[in-house]
């Protein structure tokens, strides 16, 4: 396997270019969260040719919605989220330079043609480990659409927040080049 | 006549639902460190070692293991003697879920309805609760939070009586290939055989609440479990769907008589969270 990769938002082609699917990386810097309600408020917003509250030019989006913050602390659990259910919304975004995203399960055919065309790479991370990766969260602060609670738009700052390369620049995918390699005939 | 103080049963459905979301059973982080151990998958590993660390913290710091805290089920086995005192029961599960997603900090995720507005309900309620009679004098529940990107990907459908145990093999695999990445495997797949379209569905919901590794007391059904779990872990979907030999942890059938024209079947599929706790009273 590829060895470990460390990687700084915002991003650029350059720095992607090398990332292959299936390679650990760990990314530092800020990702912005936003789930589908704030999606459709971005895209509407793109539409409407409105000024749009995050910066999307070389950002990260990570999909998810935290538990809420005990006292004391800066976040609850915030694991990542399916991002089929995105998958609606995302070429808007592209086409406005977004270049990661971050969560989990696979994209569909349209969003990875789209990721291709713009340059753009699909992280994963693991469902489930929503403790072990809030300790890479080092800052929280709400940008917007605060009314959306949980799925408000935050700014997280991260530092080596663990990742896989899913969708690489040459369009390869890691669910199905893994699935291939261990597929079993019965 | 027993008589149970719905008090205690307040205070205890309280305390379980922020157990269930922070703490591992023994049985369950067993087998997930098996599955870390015979994954052959790079990746795969990477995904299991971080379930895997990811419960320690969770356990230790008592935080969710997951963001997604789940919507609350809850079978209630009621002895034919017990008596309840102060309140009904279903008022009771319903303020003990209250208290303790607002104490644990846990997320809400519940709506009011599910299509036109979808406003929360801010406090993790109403309850799905499934009563049963049953003979004695004791009350059982059986408490879980289920994540939904595993409840999104089960179903129920009905098939020929023809189409039999191969019909049932091939419906269970397809379910768990469909699903892919997105229930989070490594999955638990609860299977539910006979009876009606909802008594399927209850089935297989309840085959979700037996123990990590418990298999069927007929031992036809027994072998088919395992028949079935090395089916789902040859496909090579893996951890995470990252590619790998643990697409499953455990498959679990429960079955009930049907009728002589049918095989109502269900398959409700379960994260590897597997949240889920039984309380004696
Ligand atoms: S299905 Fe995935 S995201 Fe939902 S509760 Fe389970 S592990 Fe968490």
């Amino acid at each position: 396997m590829p060895s470990i990769k460390r990687l700084e938002t915002p991003l650029t082609q350059a720095n992607l270019k090398s990332l292959r699917v299936g390679q650990r990386i760990l990314i530092s810097g800020f990702v912005y969260t936003a789930r589908d309600a704030a999606h459709k408020r971005l895209t509407n917003a793109i539409d409407a040719k409105e000024k749009l509250p995050i910066p999307i030019d070389g950002q990260i989006i990570y999909y998810a919605g935290p538990s809420p913050t005990r006292p004391g602390e800066i976040i609850g659990s915030a694991g990542p989220t399916t991002a089929t259910r995105v998958d609606v919304y995302t070429p808007k975004l592209l086409a406005n330079g977004l270049k990661g995203m971050i969560g989990k399960g696979h994209r569909t055919p349209e969003v990875r043609m789209e990721m291709k065309k713009y340059g753009a790479v699909y992280f994963v991370t693991v469902g489930g480990a929503a403790a072990l990766i809030s300790q890479k969260i080092t800052g929280v602060k709400i940008i917007a659409y605060e009314d959306l609670g949980t799925e408000a738009i935050r700014r997280l700052r991260v530092e080596d927040f663990p990742v896989l390369v899913a969708n690489d620049l040459n369009g390869d995918d890691l669910f199905e080049s893994g699935r291939n390699q261990y597929k079993r005939e019965q | 006549m027993t008589t149970i103080n719905l008090k205690e049963v307040e205070h205890k459905v309280n305390e379980a639902v922020k157990t269930i979301n922070f703490d591992t059973p023994d049985a369950n982080i067993i087998r997930l460190t098996e599955a870390l151990r015979t994954e052959s998958s790079a990746t795969g590993q990477l995904a299991m070692q971080d379930i895997v660390e990811n419960r320690r913290i969770a356990s230790e710091r008592q935080v969710p293991m997951c963001q997604d805290t789940g919507m609350v089920i809850v079978f209630a086995d009621i002895g034919e003697e017990v008596q309840f005192l102060n309140g009904n029961l279903r008022d009771a599960i319903t303020s003990g879920v209250q208290k303790g997603y607002q104490e644990g900090y846990l997320r809400k995720s519940i709506v009011v309805e599910p299509l036109f507005e979808r406003k929360n309900t801010n406090n993790n309620t109403p309850v799905v609760i499934h009563f049963d009679l049953v003979p004695g004098n004791k009350l059982r529940l059986t408490i879980a939070a289920k994540g939904f990107g595993a409840e999104n990907m089960s179903w129920v459908k009905v098939l020929a009586p023809a189409e039999g145990i191969n019909g049932v093999k091939r419906e269970v695999v397809r379910a768990v290939e469909e699903a892919g990445p997105n229930a989070c495997p490594p999955v638990v797949v609860g299977v539910g055989i006979g009876g009606t379209i909802e008594k399927a569905a209850l089935l297989a919901k309840r085959a979700l609440m037996r123990n990590m590794g418990d298999r069927n007391q007929d031992q036809r059904y027994a072998k088919l479990e395992a028949q079935l779990l090395d089916l789902i872990n040859a496909t090579g979907i893996g951890p995470q769907g990252w590619g790998g030999m643990n697409t499953a942890l455990d498959v679990r059938i429960e079955f009930f008589p049907t009728h002589i024209a049918a095989i109502p079947l269900a398959v409700n599929l379960d994260c590897h969270l597997q949240r889920h706790i039984s309380i004696m009273f």
